[in-house]
């Protein structure tokens, strides 16, 4: 699966990357973590806070910083 | 003293804290009148910002917990006129204070059909005017500057939207951002979730602004006990026709928060700059950056952004002017 992280580049954004990745990790799942930075291809997934999580190209969550946790039961 | 004045004075001012500051300062032998006396200012300044930020941050995000971009968004939407303006401007006091969101936020009013006028009033009160500044504000100077800088703060952004506006520029967006898809991502929260929500802009907001705060203090500091007050005001003066110009230009380029430039702000008053300088230099930081310019590029036609700096500029010259014609009603 394909985890994309959107936001540009912020504190929250690379922790938000580092839960994906150990939910992945932990779920036992292949996953590629994307780091979106551009600011057009943001805005193209209709989100008006960052950071954003996409699993699958799927908008999950937008404007928080979840948990490991909470990101393995959306995988 | 009316117990109104002592609220303010301790809680809000914490003279208890500078009290204190001063007699520590005392008692390692270093004379807070002197030039060392810069510790005095530095210690205190530090620890009282950092006090009133961490309870502004909790008790402000858990207000804007209920107004996410989406709803403010739909509060909006349909709306025009200067009332709206008004109302965007208004909404822009109680968002999320860091302006790398304003371009998504941009392009999200945009996609939903805002128009411009409303857009801008929105994202010019948005860095400008904040409860978190207006609260340091009063407690840095006193509660009539606070509120005289949201109403001028207020009247920049209902001005600016509108006369951007009026300019007919509807067309002078990046074709992209009429194509994105309006999606209603927010959904109701829970009390527990807008408590962790409020801690979480704590730590995440003074782990972003400390050391802008640290240097801001460190420049007031200096120039509260280091530099001769007579080289300030015959930069900065209140009888020099350029102070005002002057500190806007520096201001704006300058990327800091309304929290590193308070320090700074009141270690220029007390040198005998013009409040209405103060101001202009402050706002110029907060609501124009090099960052933000270059972000708002990737948006707008250069035509359109030029409108956006020359409205948003000429409203800060003209309050710093202002301010320093009125200052006497307010020291």
């Amino acid at each position: 699966m394909i985890i994309k992280i959107l936001g540009s580049g912020c504190r929250k954004c690379v922790a938000l990357g580092e839960n994906a990745k150990a939910a992945a990790a932990a779920a036992g799942k292949e996953a590629e973590i994307v780091k979106v930075t551009d600011i057009a291809q943001i805005a193209g997934y209709g989100v008006m806070s960052t950071p954003g999580l996409v699993i699958d190209e799927k908008l999950v969550s937008a404007g928080k910083v979840l948990t490991a946790e909470e990101i393995g039961r959306l995988l | 003293m009316n117990i109104f004045g002592w609220l303010n004075d301790q809680v809000l001012r914490m003279q208890w804290l500078s009290d204190l500051v001063t007699a520590g300062v005392a008692a390692v032998g270093l004379d807070p009148t002197s030039r060392v006396g810069s510790v005095q200012f530095f210690v205190y300044d530090v620890i009282k910002i950092f006090i009133l930020l961490s309870v502004l941050i909790f008790a402000i995000s858990w207000i804007q917990s209920f107004f996410p971009p989406e709803r403010t968004r739909r509060i909006l939407g349909g709306r025009s006129g200067l009332w709206a303006n008004t109302l965007a401007a208004l909404l822009g006091t109680i968002t999320p204070f860091c302006s790398c969101s304003s371009i998504p936020i941009f392009i999200g009013f945009t996609a939903a059909g805002l128009p411009l006028a409303i857009t801008f009033s929105f994202l010019i009160s948005s860095p400008l005017v904040d409860l978190a500044s207006v609260i340091l504000l009063a407690s840095i100077f006193n509660w009539s500057i606070a509120l005289a800088y949201v109403a001028v703060g207020l009247v920049v952004a209902i001005v600016g939207g509108t006369l951007i506006g009026r300019a007919g520029m509807e067309d002078q967006v990046a074709a992209f951002v009429r194509t994105v898809p309006v999606q209603d991502n927010d959904h109701a929260l829970t009390r527990g979730e807008r408590l962790a929500f409020a801690r979480a802009q704590v730590v995440e907001i003074i782990h972003r602004v400390w050391p802008y705060v640290l240097i801001g203090v460190g420049i007031g500091a200096a120039i509260h006990n280091w530099v001769p007050a007579e080289i300030i005001t015959a930069l900065l003066g209140q009888d020099n026709w350029w102070s005002v110009p002057l500190a806007t230009l520096i201001g704006i380029p300058m990327y800091a928060d309304i929290f590193g430039t308070l320090p700074i702000a009141e270690a220029l008053v007390g040198k005998g700059v013009g409040l209405g300088t103060v101001l202009a230099f402050m706002m110029a930081v907060t609501a124009l950056s090099l960052p933000s310019i270059i972000m708002l590029k990737r948006v707008v036609s250069i035509r359109l952004l030029m409108l956006f700096l020359a409205v948003v500029t000429g409203g800060i010259l003209g309050i710093g002017v202002l301010f320093n014609a009125i200052t006497p009603w307010f020291i």
